[in-house]
This record gives structure tokens, sequence and C-alpha cells, in this order.
């Protein structure tokens, strides 16, 4: 039963053969057995809200979430419940208002029922930062689930929620779901509001499903799609009817591959899966068109100075003055403020913190943030200009299988995680990791897949029957 | 030695909207401390700014207001640094692309280039309490404010405490008559940062400025530059060189305090707000807003002076406070006689309205300023006898036609009955009206009117019945 997705749970209880309770129930139970340390919190009302939920289905209601038990990371607010984005900082801040996420899927009757450890402020990519300590990966506990969004991947991957959201500013998403066996999308940049997630890096951030299956990830993404009032950056596009992309074939399909991603998998583990995907679409009617994006090996440093930049104004809210983690031997302004961060943010955050401020001040902002800035047009410019000759671009998700816990001592060699995934960030298009097939370490790999600006249904094309199709199958 | 001066202004106004600048709370003062805010405004995690497009429609009037270019596309950025009343410890300001650009305020005879004038959101304040405690009132945080920056470093600039006054005062009022700010000053409405330098009288080469921050009202920006360039002209005199730095003005002690030198100056690390769209700004928006400028003082002032033939001192009574002139519009509308509504306005109507920091409001109706108007005019009442019904209709729903009635002061004394009442006072009065003849003393004369206007009760008018003794004691 704990393996069921989104659309199967929701059928059995619409059929009377489950109830929310009986799920979120069992959810509950396996999360206390896990040593994945993947939930932070499982809500105290829980199960009040699953027999709530049963009640209103008992009435007649069928939204397209009804009942499913659903865990969200612990950046995205529901009110009256804490939301600590993996820090100390936020130990105790309980959210006013809920986001437009959470309410989306509320209205849809989910079942939030538990909230994902991640890295703090989402700032890794190992869910070893957190406050609330290291999370595992269900595969195999002595390597490390991936992040930012890890504790999410590994309650999905771990089978102890029908499915997860995440938040991807870099990868955070698409790489854990990759480490854990499970699907995520980075969804168009403006596709999902931001209203109600605590900020890392504005103009990257995006929140998206992880799920079991692509028809799971279609179905949830759709909830979550659309235009939001209170989020400037929301678009106005119209959300698409994601299911309708799945169950096709991909013959005829153009799969752009280009040359400057490719040289950048030259040594990695990635290289062998990603020929075996390039084999896998030929043999299957998909063409595999050559396209130029140069200097892709660019969006990481882009990367690490824009998104540092944001975060380090994104991140000075929480100075010990309002709601946040304050100092108590603090005895002035002054000791508020430096005693309360030096406390309440973790290590990496206060390097990103520094970085940010330095490539915004006077002096150096023309050198790095401008430069990082008009660096990402031209990227974004090159990457539309690719899709004019392709439908969607592949590209590995990760450098290979999810990597030994504590192996990434190095600070730059944990940000060498993003090397494949920050390009969509950058350029804001949406991208997938699908589960293609399983590592020399018999770990999962996943596959990403990049489409143009609004088009996730493509994505969901080609990744819906990669699920279907792929080896062992 | 002689100096040059170069004062430059940074005048910040809250703009008059519905809302906040970035989220649906309302802009208005007066709540209980922290009631007035939510999510955005006090930066809770999560929370999103979203434009009030009213906000840039007021900055572009105020731009229009004062010959400002507008941008078409503006940029909000993020202006870091941390303070408790900044809940985000960022303030949404404009930088690089600001609403408007390049504008001038005409005051005298001076047209004053004015660099910018850009939008951002108000901090909210501080409040100190008697145990040494400091707490955070977030209501005023995210109401709209301008900020204008004058161009000190061209000619023509302001070169004194004086100018600098004449300035704030103009600004003020063109704000109110574009209606894009009330600029209630002792609400703190509208503020005002100044630097001044001095330079060797002729010198082309600007000298070092000092900021102050801080400063409270129009005369204390006024004791404050007065001080400034004093302390500045006293380090030069003395071969002392003007360090570069903002100071605070204590207006209890009349001095100012060094608050941070160059080498501590906060680097602000402004960057465009990732939250927020850049604006686009149509020509048609423009034009529209164009079209709906209320009459601005300058070009009131040249009807009242050409059109109406008002002298520039009436002109700018009428002018100083808005809901006077506007009073005297709607006058002037109904009665097209405008020196003698200016009469009546600038006396009567300023005497009972004018309080020590501005204008209270005008508590008479224009239909009865225009009957008493009218029929002084007219010669159906006396002027005494009209200033009296004016009180006794001010701040009441009272008609001033019935209140005249009512006192029985409406001059409707026939010819005969009028001649019969002096004829009576001249024969009563022979030895009176005997000294006049041969004295021709205008005291006299009046006497003989009072005792007319006596025996009618005031309903006779006073000029005719001066006529008619004049008459027959020739």
């Amino acid at each position: 039963m704990l393996e069921l997705g989104i659309k199967e749970i929701r059928e059995k209880i619409l059929k009377h053969e489950l109830t929310s309770e009986q799920i979120t129930k069992a959810y509950i139970d396996e999360i206390k057995n896990s040593k994945l340390n993947a939930v932070v919190e499982v809500f105290a009302d829980a199960l009040t809200k699953a027999r709530e939920m049963d009640k209103k289905i008992a009435s007649g209601f069928s939204g397209k979430l009804a009942g499913v038990p659903i865990i969200i990371k612990d950046n995205i607010l529901v009110k009256g419940k804490h939301a600590s984005a993996g820090s100390r900082m936020l130990e105790n801040y309980i959210a006013e208002y809920t986001s437009t996420v959470a309410q989306k899927m509320l209205n849809e009757g989910a079942v939030l029922f538990a909230r994902a450890n991640m890295d703090e402020f989402a700032m890794g990519s190992g869910t070893e930062t957190s406050y609330y300590g290291k999370t595992f990966n269900p595969f195999d506990i002595t390597r490390s689930p991936g992040g930012s969004s890890g504790g999410s991947a590994a309650s999905v991957g771990g089978n102890l929620c029908a499915a997860a959201l995440g938040t991807d500013t870099g990868g955070s998403i698409r790489q854990p779901a990759s480490y854990c066996g499970a699907v995520g999308i980075k969804p168009t940049y403006g596709r999902v509001s931001r209203y109600g997630v605590i900020a890392f890096a504005s103009s990257l951030d995006q929140v998206g499903p992880i799920t079991k299956s692509v028809e799971d990830n279609a179905i949830l993404l759709e909830v979550l799609s659309g235009r939001d009032e209170n989020d400037e950056t929301s678009d106005i596009t119209p959300v698409a009817n994601y299911t309708a992309f799945l169950n096709k074939d991909i013959r005829g399909m153009k799969i752009g591959v280009i040359s400057s991603v490719e040289k950048m998998m030259k040594g990695l583990d990635c290289e062998a899966y990603y020929n075996k995907m390039k084999q896998f679409l030929t043999k299957h009617g998909a063409q595999l068109v050559p396209v130029e994006v140069e200097n892709m090996e660019l969006a990481l440093p882009v990367y690490y100075i824009i998104a540092p930049a944001e975060a380090a104004s994104n991140l000075a809210r929480y100075d010990g003055v309002k709601y946040t983690f304050r100092d108590k031997d603090a005895r002035n302004l002054e000791e508020i403020y430096r005693k309360s961060r030096t406390q309440g943010f973790g290590k990496e955050v206060k390097r990103r913190i520094m970085l940010g401020n330095y490539v915004l001040s006077s002096g150096y902002f023309d050198a790095y943030y401008n430069k990082a800035r008009s660096l990402q047009a031209k990227l974004r410019a090159d990457m539309l200009k690719a899709f004019n000759n392709c439908d969607v671009i592949l590209m590995p998700s990760t450098k290979g299988e999810a990597f030994k816990i504590g192996a990434k001592v190095n600070p730059v060699d944990a940000y060498m995680e993003d090397m494949f995934t920050v390009s969509a960030n950058i350029t804001g298009v949406p991208a997938i990791s699908v589960p293609f097939c399983m590592g020399k370490n018999n770990m999962p790999v996943g596959m990403q897949f990049l489409a143009p600006h609004f088009e996730e249904g493509r994505l969901y094309r080609v990744a819906d029957f990669v699920e279907k199709h792929k080896e062992g199958k | 030695m002689e100096y040059d001066v170069v004062i430059g202004l940074e005048v910040h106004a809250e703009l008059k909207t519905n809302t906040k600048c970035f989220c649906a709370c309302v802009n208005s003062a007066g709540q209980e401390p922290n009631t007035n805010c939510c999510p955005v405004c006090v930066g809770l995690p999560g929370a999103l700014p979203v434009l009030n497009k009213k906000a840039v429609e007021q900055t572009i009037r105020a731009g229009l207001a004062l010959g400002f270019n507008i941008n078409r596309t503006a940029v909000f950025e993020r202006k870091n640094y941390f303070y408790p009343d900044l809940a985000k410890a960022y303030q949404i300001s404009q930088l690089v692309k600001p609403i408007c650009v390049r504008g001038y305020l005409q005051v005298g005879n001076k047209k004053l280039p004015i660099n910018r004038i850009h939008l951002e959101e108000d901090a909210g304040k501080l409040v100190h309490s008697n145990d040494g405690s400091t707490l955070v009132d977030y209501n005023r945080g995210g109401v709209p404010l301008i900020e204008l920056v004058t161009e000190a470093l061209e000619e023509p600039h302001i070169e004194s405490a004086d100018e600098a006054i004449a300035f704030l005062e103009k600004l003020r009022q063109v704000y109110i008559y574009a209606g894009v700010a009330d600029c209630i000053i002792e609400k703190g409405q509208m503020r005002a940062d100044v630097n001044v330098s001095l330079k060797p009288k002729g010198s082309k080469t600007y000298g070092t400025k000092v900021e102050m921050k801080n400063i409270m009202g129009f005369k204390s920006v006024h004791r404050a530059i007065e001080y400034e360039i004093a302390r500045q002209k006293d380090i030069l005199d003395d071969g002392g060189v003007i360090e570069q730095e903002t100071r605070k003005w204590d207006d209890d002690k009349g001095m100012s305090f060094t608050l941070r030198t160059k080498e501590n100056s906060e680097d602000y690390r402004y960057f465009p707000d990732p939250d927020l769209l850049a604006v686009n700004i149509s020509e048609a928006e423009i034009e529209n807003i164009r079209k709906t400028m209320p009459p601005l003082p300058d070009q009131l002032k040249a009807k009242y002076m050409g059109e109406f033939g008002l002298s520039e001192y009436d002109a700018d009574v009428l002018l100083q406070f808005k809901n006077v002139s506007d009073f005297f519009n709607e006058c002037v509308a109904e009665y097209n006689q405008p020196k003698t509504v200016c009469n009546w306005i600038t006396t009567e109507i300023m005497a009972r309205i004018k309080t020590e920091t501005g204008a209270g409001p005008i508590l008479i109706s224009k239909q009865n300023l225009v009957w008493l108007m009218k029929n002084v005019d007219n010669k159906k009442i006396n002027r005494l006898n009209a200033k009296d019904v004016l009180s006794a209709v001010w701040g009441t729903e009272k008609s001033a036609e019935q209140e005249a009635k009512a006192r029985n002061l409406i001059i409707d004394i026939d010819t005969n009955a009028l001649d019969e009442i002096v004829n009576k006072v001249v024969l009563n009065n022979a030895g009176v009206v005997a000294q006049f003849k041969a004295e021709q003393d205008p005291k006299i004369l009046n006497f003989l009117v009072g005792q007319v206007m006596k025996e009618t009760r005031g309903k006779a008018n006073a000029g005719d019945v001066m006529a008619k003794i004049k008459e027959l004691t020739k």
C-alpha cells in the first residue's frame, strides 16, 4: 500500500477500497520507523485532517488530490504550522498565512501531513546542512539523498508519502529525485507561484512536484500551476492539460544534444548512462539533433554569483529582531544582529551570504553581478535559439549515482553537483529528471530533459515514454 | 574669506494612495501600533511585494507637475541595510532607472534643476519607551514615498537657507495642488535631508559636501543649514579641511553631530529586486495623467494676476492654502468679481481659518458668501451688518439671506422715507449742522450720518445718506 502514488490512492479512496485516514496513518507509522530522517515533523492534526477529508469525500467531494497524503518541503508555509527551512534561525517560526501552492493542493483535497527535511534555506546538494540533521538515501543509508529537497525525494523514494513538494533553485528537485529514484520537475520560472515559499534566490526559485510516476507528476503540477495575483513573477500563460501528453510515442521527436554539455561529462559516470539514453531514444524513433549552447559550463559560476547575491538580501530579514532566533545574551542592537545571525545560521548559509554581499558590494558589482547577468542573458538567448531546432534537450541530471554521506568536504565539490541542473534555472526553462537505470553501485540514476518555456507537456511526453519503455519494464 | 554656498536637497513625501506601495494595507496614519500591516509589509518569510499601480501614477503626476521626463521603463531595486524599522532589511527603492528624470522648480527668479524623483517604500517607526526599551511600529512600513533629489552641481542652485526653505515651500505647494501628497509636516509626510558645501567665491571647483539627516520641519532645516554654513566657514577660515560625512541635526541643542564619516559609510549593495517586474509606462498613460492634472500654483497665479488683475501679494495669499484658492475659484465662478471675492477671502475668511501651522477648514458655503458679497455690492446690506451675518452663519447650516432677514438688516427703506429721516436729523441737530457748514469737518459729517443710520436701524446705505446730508447742508 505504501508504494502507491497519487493516482492510485485517490482512485482507491473514491472507490471506498481505502480511506485517507488509513493511508495517512500507514505513512505516519512508516515515518516513525524510518531511519532516513527525511521528515522534520508530522503535523499533530494529520489524522484529524485525513478523517475530515474522508467525510468530505463521503459527501461527494472528488478533488484531483482527494485524500492523498502529501509531504511538503520545510520552506513551504501552511498557516499555523512550523516552517523552518532547515534552519535554527526559524526553529520556532509558525506560518501566519498559507502559501499559494499549499492552498491549491488543499483545495483539491490533499492531506498535507508532514514537512520534509532540507538543506538549510535550500543551500546544499546533499541535505547535509540542515539544522535537523542529515537525511539518508532510501536505497543505501550510507549515501546522500541529494539536496536540497533531499527530505522530499527520500520520502517519495522511501515510500513515506504518496508524493512530495520540493523547490528547485539550481537543481534541488531534479538532483535528489535522480538519486532517490523519483520523478522531479522544475517548472518554467513563473509557472508556479512563489507566494508563501521561503525565498532562497527569488529569480531562480520554483516549486515543483517529486513523485513516484510521471503521471502523478503531471497531475500534481497541473494543480500547482497558474497565475497568482500575490506573485508578480507568476505568468499568465494558460496552464496546459499535462496528462494529455502521456501515453504517446516519441517517434519523430527531435531531441537536442549539446556538445558543450557532452564535454562536461568526460570522465564522469553519467556519460555511460547518457549514451545509453541516446541509444534508447533513437531505438524508439526519436531523432537526435546536435544543438549549440555555447559555454554551458559557465551556467554554474553564473549561478553561484546570482543565487548568493539574492540570497544575501533575502536572508537579511532574519535578524534576531522579530520572529527569528535571538541570542539571549545580546546586549544591544549590534549584538542582536551579530550574535543571532552567527548562531542562527549554519556554515554554508553564512558562506553564501558573504559571497552574495561580496559580489554586490561597490567596486565588485560590475565585475561579478553585472557580468553574471549579461552571461545569463547570453545563455538564455542561446538556449531559446537551440529550441528552434529541437523539441527537448537531453542532459544528465547528475554526475552519477548518489554520493556517500560526508564525501563532499570541499564546498566547490558540492557546488559541482549542480553542474547539469543549473542551466534550466539560469535560463528559466522547465526541466524534468526521470528515473532511467541503475548505476554501477546499483543506485538509481535519472536523466534530464529540458523544454522551451511553458512546454512542460513535452517533458511529460518523453519522460512518460522513458518510464514505460526503459530496460526492465 | 568669502564663500559661495552650494545646497542640495533630498525631499521625501508620502504619496496619497488608497493602499500601501506593495500590499493591500490601507495607506493612512493613526492606527494602533502594528495593526495596519500584513505579511508583505512586515516582510514575513515567503511574502512577496505586488506593485500598487496608483503609486506609480502619482509619481508620474508629481514628475509632470515639475516638468520631468518620464522613463518608459522603470526598475525597482533593493537598498540593503540593517535597521529594526526596516522589516526586510532592505528597502524597495529605485537607483538606476527611476520613474522621473530631469525636472525643475521655479523659485522666485531661479529655475532650479532637479535630478530625479523615484518611488520607494517608507520604513516603520521606532518608539523609545521610558524604561529604555525600544519598540517597533510597522504601520508606516510600505507606505509609498517619493524621493526628489535636486541638482546641486549645476547653475542655478540653492545658495542659502532662505532659498532652501522657499524651494521646500514651493515644492510642497506643487505636490498639494497636483494632488499627489498632503505633505503635512507635523505628521512627517514631508521630510528633507540637506547637503551643504562651500567654495571660495567664484571658484569653479565644488567643495566637499556634508549631509544632514533627520531634520524635522522647515524651521529646523533653516537652522541646520545656517549652522552648517557657519561651521564650515570656521573650519575653512582656520585653514582646515571639510570631511565628507553625514551629520545628525539636534534641534534642541541647535547643533549637528557626526553620524558617520566616509570611511564607514554604508554600502547599500543595490540590485534589481527579483520579486518585481520592470514597470513599463506608456505614452498614453502619461498623456492621461497630463490631461487630468489639476491647475498648479504658477498657472493659477498667472491667471489671478493677469485675467483677474489681483496684486501679486493677494495672489500669493490666496494660493498659500489650496482649500482657500479652491474656494476662491468656486466663488469667482458664481460671482465674477475677483477683486471683491479676493478682498473678502483674504480678510474675513483667512482671519477665521488661519492657524499657527496652516489653515483650517472654511466653514461657510460659497452660496452664503456670494450672497453677502452681492448684496453688499448692490447696497442691499451694510458691510458691517454683512460681516455680522457672516459670523452668525459661520460653522452652521444657516442661510445668510434668511439670517439677514431675520435680523431685519435688508436695506429696503424707500427714498421718500429716507429723505424724511434725513430732514428730521438735520432739523433736530441745527447746532451741529451749523458747525459742519462752517468747519466742513468730516467727523461732524460722520456723526450726522450715524444719527440717520441709527434712526433707520442700519437699513440705509451710508454712502447714500452722506450724499443727502451734504446736499442739504450746502
